[in-house]
């Protein structure tokens, strides 16, 4: 049984080993990530935002729904704490 | 349980002089956010590492009196609804969910419109954060408030 989940393990790393060669390189101009919206970005963020930081611009305005959900997760986090920690009398 | 104060007065000065320049530190980084790394989330941590910095050396009767734990749960709440309501109010102008050109702020241009909705949103998010964070740490404490 050991040696079977090791030959599994040693099979799914050859696997995953063979699809890095798939991957583009490394800070690549034309990899699939970098040529579907992040050229408007970088190239509208002062026409549209007046923000210099596009990190800030992204994550407020372009994907300010996202970060809404990431503020409702945190405050429920800390409700969550609240109720479960709360000294009752 | 934090019940009474540390008798050291260098604990005691050096936290009083350092709380307030985290505190300015904490307003810098949520401010600076346009131009550079910062923004509400590590903002809002900075500010509640003040508040709890306090509540270590003072003890905590002394420091909710100062800072209570209502306040912090206040402000988070608060925090998250300022973010909501710059999600809602550009929908009453006809414009899309959390599309902040559409902010009823008149005397600015669109995209100026659109930087103040950020800085707006920054502000939800780091007071969001900052009561969060002294909320938890106050329950953990254990104390009833």
């Amino acid at each position: 049984m050991k040696w079977l989940n090791i030959l599994i393990m040693l099979l799914f790393a050859a696997l995953m080993l063979y699809a890095t060669v798939g991957l583009p390189d490394h800070a690549d101009p034309q990899a699939p990530a970098s040529t579907h919206v992040s050229p408007t970005y970088i190239e509208d963020t002062i026409k549209d935002t007046h923000t210099p930081n596009i990190v800030t611009s992204v994550l407020a305005d372009y994907r300010g729904y996202d970060t809404l959900g990431e503020t409702v997760v945190i405050f429920t986090a800390g409700l969550a704490c609240v109720l479960i920690l709360m000294k009752r009398k | 349980m934090i019940k009474q104060h540390y008798q050291s007065i260098i604990i005691q000065t050096i936290c009083s002089l350092l709380i307030p320049f985290i505190q300015l530190f904490a307003l810098y980084v949520i401010f600076h956010g346009h131009y550079g790394p910062g923004g509400g989330f590590q903002g809002g941590v900075l500010l509640a590492v003040s508040v709890i910095l306090q509540r270590l050396y003072l003890g905590t009767k002394i420091s909710y009196r100062k800072f209570s734990p209502k306040l912090a749960l206040a402000l988070g709440a608060s925090g998250l609804l300022i973010y909501g309501l710059a999600g809602i109010i550009p929908m009453a102008y006809g414009a899309s969910f959390l599309d902040y050109g559409s902010l009823p702020l008149f005397w600015v241009h669109e995209a100026e419109r659109r930087a103040l909705g950020i800085l707006i949103v920054e502000i939800g998010i780091g007071l969001g954060v900052f009561g969060t964070l002294v909320l938890i740490f106050d329950n953990l404490v254990g104390e009833r408030w």
